[in-house]
């Protein structure tokens, strides 16, 4: 075996088992706090987003995990590893910078090389090659990085990165400076890399599209703390803050009252019309809440007609705004109560537009609802990146 | 199209070019003067100032003029001198300026401006009051040159290092960490090489100030003569043509430096691309 195949096979054996604890973590700066007792378990091998608007303290917990910023308190563990006080180049944890930070008086083979060549590996040639081959960049290696696009600067910061196999690849909105598509794209590479290489990704990003696309599990952070963690599907379909409600996607949240637990459902007034929500999408159990649906579950018809949906049937809603975007149709549709709601319907043929003023009936589905505590802002998470 | 919008038309497209080649011809005649006098032959002549014919002679004996080569060497001397600690010295001080904040940053930062901004005569007649009253008056010379040119290559030098430092991405010194390069090997393989072509400029500028200073120079030199000095006094009785083939070959040199220095920048991208 080659010295850079010995180094990175011990690597390997040792991340099997090696899972990235936070516990308590905590940072203050001078005027204010960025995290506030954080706990968190990224298990080996996932594909961990951390995503919050800007100024939540996402950055902030990745730059303690790398060593660039020292924490107030709280511990960093890898495995059984305290590294809350290591030095940065001590650690098994490699970072994608924001901006990419490749050194700009070195070419690209040598910006990949510099991890291993600073551990004192001086064959380099193989793994560079093959790194480069991986991310595509192999007819790039001998030019600066200030010849290359933004996308191929990227892949040269993840592959100077991966050649390490860390431990933990942080990345800090490495996609943030690319346009949409190229965007996209780069998201289907990183998980494409991710599952081949089987490194733990902790992923820094505002982009809610983003961190469901790509993570395995994604921990939603506000103001310093993980306001909630979980699948995407999980987050999106059963959120437990009115922040991650509407930070990730959009959410029609209703004022209750909160009947009382009936069976598996809790049951509540709603303007009128009682409303069940299943036991586990429920988490407020009494006194007032928002009554939670996500616009695509909402279903609507003309007055009078069919809706397919077992729920109580809301009448004399009127659509106020309807705009056809081809794939679905997003309305706007002003509740007998006189709060606006959202919803929208796949374009499946079978009906027209409804145009505003048209007189609806509104329903969904029960167990597509959630219930959550009415103490919480109802706009809390709105219009944040 | 008229004849006239034709003319105008050549003038526009040509203005340019024609006031670039006056601009550049405007720089270069002096200095072309000066490489022309180092041929002249003066002997026989009382107007130093006209050429009269052609001759080597200047070139094959430079330190003819007696005190001439001494004067060259004791400038050079000094700058060399000079420009190793004031680099040295306004380097460490720019990085301390740039990265670290601490009680009297500021302040620092504009007391460098100081011997900028202020006329070479009062710093020079202050730093003569002052080697004066602190009791050197018999010791001036060289070592009071010095200590003085050092004083006013560090403003150049500490601008000149700061601006590179503060154009360079603290990332980058980040990702060397991140990358296992300890304090020690984040300096010397990315900070350095980074801020190096701003040092170098300020080691260049440091010399060429040394070197040319006059005003400084004089009212500390006591009984030394630097070249710009000797050139001064002789062109009381008339400049000996020598001193047009040292300028004309300090010329010579400079360019020469920058030629090889573009050549080389060019030849290791061609290298990159290859």
């Amino acid at each position: 075996m080659s010295q850079v195949d010995e180094v990175l096979h011990q690597h390997r054996e040792r991340a099997q088992t090696r899972d990235l604890r936070l516990e308590g973590l905590t940072k203050e700066f001078a005027s204010f706090t960025a995290v506030k007792a954080l706990d968190l378990v990224v298990p080996t091998g996932t594909f961990f987003a951390l995503l919050g608007p800007s100024g939540c303290g996402k950055t902030t917990t990745l730059r303690m995990v790398a060593g660039l910023e020292t924490p107030t308190s709280g511990r960093i563990l890898l495995g059984d590893d305290d590294v809350t006080y290591t030095k940065p180049y001590k650690r098994p944890v490699n970072t994608v910078f924001q901006n990419y930070a490749l050194f700009p008086h070195l070419d690209i083979a040598e910006n990949v090389a510099f991890g291993l060549k600073r551990r004192g590996i001086k064959d380099v040639k193989g793994a560079v090659a093959e790194m480069l081959e991986l991310t595509e960049l192999s007819t790039q290696a001998t030019k600066t990085p200030g010849q290359l696009s933004g996308g191929q600067q990227q892949r040269v910061a993840l592959a100077r990165a991966l050649i390490n196999r860390p431990e933990v690849l942080l990345l800090d909105e490495p996609l943030g400076a690319l346009d949409l598509k190229l965007r996209r794209s780069m998201q289907v590479e990183l998980k494409r890399i991710q599952s081949e290489v089987g490194l733990t990704f902790v992923h820094v990003t505002h982009d809610q599209e983003e961190a469901m696309t790509m993570a395995d599990v994604v921990a939603v952070m506000n103001g310093g703390v993980i306001e909630q963690m979980g699948s995407p599907t999980e987050l999106y379909d059963n959120p437990r803050t009115t922040f991650v409600a509407n930070f990730l996607g959009q959410s029609n949240l209703v004022a209750g009252e909160i009947i009382g637990v009936d069976g598996d459902v809790v049951k509540a007034d709603m303007h009128g019309t009682t409303v069940s929500v299943p036991r586990e999408r429920a988490h407020a159990t009494s006194g007032k809440g928002w009554i939670g649906v996500r616009p695509e579950k909402v279903l609507i018809a003309r007055t009078g007609e069919r809706i397919d949906a077992p729920g109580n049937h809301m009448t004399g809603a009127v659509v106020t705004d309807a705009s056809f975007i081809g794939v679905s149709t997003q309305y706007r549709v002003r509740m007998a109560w006189g709060q606006e709601i959202t919803a929208f319907e796949q374009n499946t043929g079978l009906r027209e537009v409804l145009a505003p003023g048209t007189p609806v009936d509104v329903s969904w589905r029960p167990e597509f609802a959630f219930l959550l505590d009415a103490s919480q802002d109802v706009t809390a998470g709105l219009g944040e990146v | 199209m008229t004849p006239l919008q034709r003319v105008g038309r050549w003038i526009g497209d040509h203005l340019v070019l024609a006031l670039g080649v006056l601009v550049i011809v405007y720089l270069v005649v002096p200095i072309a003067i000066v490489a022309l006098m180092s041929f002249n032959d003066s002997s026989g002549s009382r107007n130093v100032y006209k050429f009269q014919e052609f001759t080597v002679s200047n070139w094959a004996n430079p330190c003819k003029p007696e005190g001439l080569c001494d004067a060259v060497s004791t400038s050079i001397q000094i700058g060399l001198l000079a420009t190793i600690v004031a680099t040295t010295l306004g380097t460490l001080a720019a990085f301390a300026l740039a990265r670290h904040r601490f009680r009297g940053r500021s302040g620092a930062n504009m007391l460098i401006f100081l011997p900028m901004a202020s006329p070479e005569i009062v710093m020079g007649s202050s730093l003569l009051a002052l080697f004066v009253a602190a009791g050197f008056g018999g010791q001036l010379g060289f070592w009071t040159i010095f200590i003085a040119h050092v004083m006013f290559c560090l403003s150049f030098v500490i601008i000149t290092v700061k601006a590179r430092l503060s154009g360079l991405d603290d990332n980058l010194e980040q990702a060397a960490m991140d990358l296992y390069a300890t304090e020690a090997q984040t300096f010397w393989r990315v900070t350095f090489p980074l801020v190096f072509p701003g040092i170098l400029a300020a080691a260049l500028l440091s010399f060429s100030l040394s070197f040319d200073d006059f005003i400084i120079s004089n009212l500390n030199a006591g009984q030394t003569v630097t070249f710009p000095m000797f050139v001064w006094g002789a062109a009381q009785r008339g400049v000996p043509m020598q001193v047009n083939v040292i300028g004309t070959a300090m010329f010579v040199i400079a360019l020469a430096l920058v030629l090889a220095g573009g050549w080389n920048q060019r030849r290791r991208a061609t290298a990159k691309a290859a």
